[in-house]
């Protein structure tokens, strides 16, 4: 068992690796870069200082450099103009567009994505499960079909569309303000009461708008799944035993079906950061999917180039996470590892 | 004798697009306490309604309409029919009092739970008991069940337990309350031949200690002699014939039932007799020109081995290797049958395959002859790989997995002509001509298989293996997945066929009544080797071999005057160092094959050989 881990930790370094390459050559291709570009601005308007520390720029990250070089100086494996500096070393780079480091453009936006989607994530299964239960189990009667309409209309609706009703039904009827994620005269408070009650508060409409679609689509997912689950001869089984309606659902057909749902996991970890960028922008929640938009439209190569990392690094993480639950999970699974 | 359930005029009716359809109408019958009802009758008869209507657990599609189910367990009695099936009245019965066992004994089980967990739940629901306790009592009932190590098998999930194992562990569960009775719906259907005879002696040894009465769903005959001590015969959801057994199995008053009783393959047949379908069907086969035989054997299977690496998960352990299939010889003569018998994992599919060129041996090889010399199959190439492809077809054991549901009968019957080149005019016609010959209406082969039964299935199958004009046919149990009513419509329909065409068959199954209807020759394997081969006429009437011995001794047989010897039947048949004298075979020896009298050649142990000489 720890062998088959530490196997897949090896496999999920070159991994990392490989997609680190494919991230940096398909940001480089457009040709120039953010300086270059911002170079050619300032000649125009003849801002001869600005030009000046735009070109410094360009020597201390070595822009100036083939792009293989260039690469391995992003990644650490190359000493820069001043030594060793890159992902592997903890640097993430300098955000050109906001004249700061990256960890610091990126730093809150980054938990604050998290938390929205972990939120999400939770709403999401919080509804869908007792509803595909439900659904299932009730299935061609009318409460089912309330669900399964509910369900569609959920799937159907986009979500920026839903968050802009929301916000002005929200704002209107419970006096709930609109945009960002805390109330912006809390902006430079310290993380106290008050602006963790205006947090809670902003999160309400995000989670539900993020959270409807996925929503929608795992009670389908689950009702089906149940469904075929219900058929198997082991329910029956639990039947005859005498268990209570209930208890044999949430034993055997229930467990059953979570195997599907598990296995998503490695899928749901990078969705938390790409998954909102609409509704971050209509809500304009501060999240890292607007600035990663930004990023690649200006070719702010290291912001963007670290965000990605940071999906990809999550998709492998939640992959590991999913194969060890499965393998806890499903005895079927563990004796083929071992 | 006093009745313990009984069922009065019981009418049990299904929801459908096209209204109402009433599956059992107006059923009576009692069950007797500590007396074995078997229930018979074939698909579609309503057996299995009748027990999901006692157990409470009908689809929910379905629901009593008329009728009472009474149980007299103490000294109340209490209508099951009128229970809420989902209320704690109708809990406390179900399981505990009245418990069932069912035929899938895979599947019925849930792979994700340990049997211990599975077994003890019921104890845990129905008595409170806390988890130790229910291992005890859970270890105990195992005990009782057959299993060799319980305190092991508590942890044990289903998936590592065999076939028979698993039905034990399905009937600790069953029995562990003590029920008053125990509904069996085709309890070892599923199962080989000796563990099915193991099974039953099971049964019939728990109802002598506990005094429960049984229910049993059956449509084996065979079965039924065995272990019942009354009989209720089901057709179309109505009771046709009851009584004790040996009342209704020596004078079968129903037309039904003196149908059933000449529809199976018996021992006991004359030579040259034929089976009775009970609904026969009409094939019309059209003259073929002869084809060139072959001067010897069609197909010989010369020393063949084959081993399978399994690997193991750990680095450095060893990859543990199983010998499937060890030095197998076989011979099939042009136009007769080969029937390959044994238990599961006797390597008789992994033989079948490699005669299909599906899998590659280690050693030996496997020759056919076509009329122009024996070629080494393995060896093909190019062309001769193709037309060798096409002169040996395969008829699946699932008629219902086996064929495409998204294909039309026509595309399914034309896909194998296509690949072979045939034009489409041709092909057009044999379509026809092959829904004749398997005695099915033309007008069929627009539809999808989903609109056949599974009997009519089965011929489909078959068709699709004839439609290349093939010389050989594999046929991998070719009627274990059907009803009875349509088995013999099928196995009448093989023998016409090869008759007719002068076709080959090469039949592997567990079925020895089956193999011994088709075959010419029979050749018995265990654990990778052929243990004994003879002549049909020799192999089962006089088997010599200890393993086959085992083997037809534990085919109960329809007739009540060859009941099956229950205490004879130990489970070690297939263990080669258990085996008697002059046949036993140490762990690593091979043995060798002799001949006894002429075409009849048994495998005996060398060891013996040296210590004479």
């Amino acid at each position: 068992m720890i062998v088959a881990i530490l196997r897949r930790v090896v496999t999920m370094a070159l991994t990392l690796l490989v997609i680190s390459a494919l991230v940096f050559f398909i940001i480089k291709l457009p040709p120039g870069d953010y300086l270059t570009n911002r170079i050619m601005e300032l000649r125009a308007t003849g801002e001869a200082g600005s030009v000046a520390k735009a070109e410094l720029l360009i020597r201390q990250y070595g822009l100036d450099r083939p792009v293989w070089q260039q690469y391995l100086m992003w990644i650490g494996l190359m000493p820069g103009p001043v030594g060793f500096s890159g992902l592997l070393q903890g640097d993430w780079g300098w955000s050109f567009e906001y004249d700061k480091p990256v960890a610091d453009v990126v730093g809150d936006a980054l938990w604050l994505t998290l938390l929205i989607n972990l939120t999400a994530v939770v709403f999401v299964h919080v509804v869908a499960i007792p509803a595909a239960i439900y659904s299932a189990t009730h299935r061609h009667t009318f409460g089912d079909a309330v669900v399964t309409l509910l369900g569609y209309v959920g799937l159907a609706v986009p979500g920026f569309l839903l968050a802009l009703i929301l916000l002005f039904y929200a704002n209107r009827w419970f006096d709930l303000s609109i945009g960002g994620l805390y109330d912006s005269a809390l902006t430079n408070q310290p993380w106290e009461w008050p602006k963790i009650r205006s947090l809670l508060a902003h999160l309400v409409v995000p989670t539900l708008v993020i959270g409807l679609g996925g929503t929608a689509a795992m009670i389908r997912r689950m009702r089906a799944n149940l469904l075929d689950e219900l058929a198997k001869p082991y329910t029956v089984t639990a039947r005859a035993k005498g268990l209570p309606p209930m208890r044999a659902l949430l034993k055997y057909p229930f467990r059953m079906s979570l195997n599907p749902f598990v296995a998503d996991i490695g899928n749901l970890l990078p969705h938390l950061v790409s998954g909102s960028v609409l509704v971050s922008l209509v809500l304009s929640l501060p999240t890292v999917g607007p600035l990663l938009l930004d990023a690649l439209r200006s070719q702010d190569q290291f912001m963007a180039g670290f965000i990605l990392m940071f999906v990809a690094g999550l998709t492998l993480v939640g992959m590991l996470i999913s194969d060890l639950i499965l393998v806890w999970l499903d005895p079927r699974i563990r004796m083929g590892a071992r | 004798m006093s009745s313990l359930l009984s069922i009065r005029d019981l009418a049990v009716a299904f929801r459908t697009e096209t209204g109402p359809f009433e599956a059992l109408h107006g059923l009576s019958l009692d069950v007797m306490r500590g007396r074995t009802l078997a229930l018979v009758g074939e698909s579609g008869s309503g057996k299995s309604v009748t027990a999901q209507a006692i157990m409470g657990i009908l689809p929910v599609a379905a629901s009593i309409t008329r009728g009472k189910i009474l149980f007299r367990d103490t000294s109340e009695r209490t209508d099951i029919a009128r229970l809420d099936t989902e209320g704690s009245a109708m809990r406390a019965i179900r399981g505990q009092r009245i418990a069932m066992i069912f035929q899938e004994p895979m599947t019925c089980l849930s792979p994700l739970h340990t049997i211990g967990d599975q077994i003890g739940e019921a104890l845990r629901i129905h008595t409170g008991a806390d988890r130790r306790e229910a291992d005890a009592r859970t270890q105990e009932a195992l005990a009782r069940v057959g299993f060799p190590d319980p305190k092991r098998a508590l942890k044990t999930y289903p998936f590592e337990l065999s076939g028979g194992l698993r039905q034990r562990a399905m009937i600790a569960m069953a029995l562990i309350l003590k029920p008053a009775l125990l509904v069996a719906d085709e309890p070892t259907t599923a199962l080989d031949v000796t563990t099915q005879a193991q099974i039953l002696a099971l049964l019939a040894r728990l109802q002598d200690e506990t005094g429960m009465a049984i229910l049993l769903i059956t449509h084996d005959l065979g079965v039924v002699a065995n272990i019942a001590h009354d009989v209720a015969v089901l057709y179309r959801g109505r009771l046709v014939e009851a009584g004790p057994r040996d009342t209704v199995m020596r004078a079968p008053g129903h037309a039904y039932l003196k149908a059933l009783l000449h529809a199976v393959p018996r021992f006991d047949m004359a030579p040259g007799e034929r089976l009775t379908p009970i609904r026969p069907a009409r094939a019309e086969i059209p003259p073929v020109q002869p084809r060139e035989k072959p001067a010897g054997p069609l197909l010989r299977v010369e020393n063949v081995s084959k081993r399978y690496t399994l690997r193991s998960g750990r680095l450095w352990q060893k990859p543990k290797i199983v010998q499937a299939v060890s030095e197998v010889s076989l011979s099939l003569a042009a136009g007769e049958t080969l029937g390959l018998v044994g238990e599961s994992g006797s390597g008789k599919t992994t033989v079948s395959k490699m005669i299909m060129r599906a899998l590659e041996p280690d050693s030996g090889r496997i020759l056919f002859d076509d009329g122009t010399g024996p070629r080494d199959v393995h060896r093909l190439t190019g062309d001769a790989l193709f037309a060798y492809r096409r002169t040996v077809q395969f008829v699946f054991q699932d008629p219902y997995a086996s064929l495409d549901p998204r294909m039309t009968v026509r595309q399914i019957l034309s896909e194998p002509m296509e690949i072979h080149g045939i034009p489409a005019a041709e092909r057009r016609a044999r379509c026809r001509e092959l829904m004749a010959m398997v005695g099915l209406e033309a007008s069929g082969l627009g539809r999808y298989p989903h609109a056949f039964s599974g009997g009519q299935r089965q011929r489909i199958g078959i068709a699709r293996a004839l439609a290349p004009r093939p010389r050989l046919l594999v046929l991998d149990e070719p009627v274990s997945a059907l009803d009875v009513s349509v088995q013999a419509q099928i196995l009448n329909l093989l023998k016409d066929l090869q008759a007719a065409l002068g076709l080959s068959y090469l039949i592997v199954s567990h079925n020895l009544a089956v193999i011994d209807y088709m075959a010419d020759t029979i050749s018995v394997m265990c654990r990778g080797r052929i243990v004994e081969e003879a002549p049909r006429a020799a192999l089962f009437r006089r088997p010599v071999h200890p393993y086959a011995q085992a083997l037809l001794a534990a085919v109960p047989d329809p007739s009540l005057d060859h009941p099956l010897d229950f205490a004879a039947i130990t489970g070690d048949q297939n263990d080669p160092s258990r085996w008697a004298a002059p046949y036993r075979l140490a762990a690593d020896e091979a043995g060798i094959m002799r001949a006894i009298e002429p075409g009849h050649r048994v495998r005996f142990s060398t060891v013996q050989d040296a210590e004479a000489a």
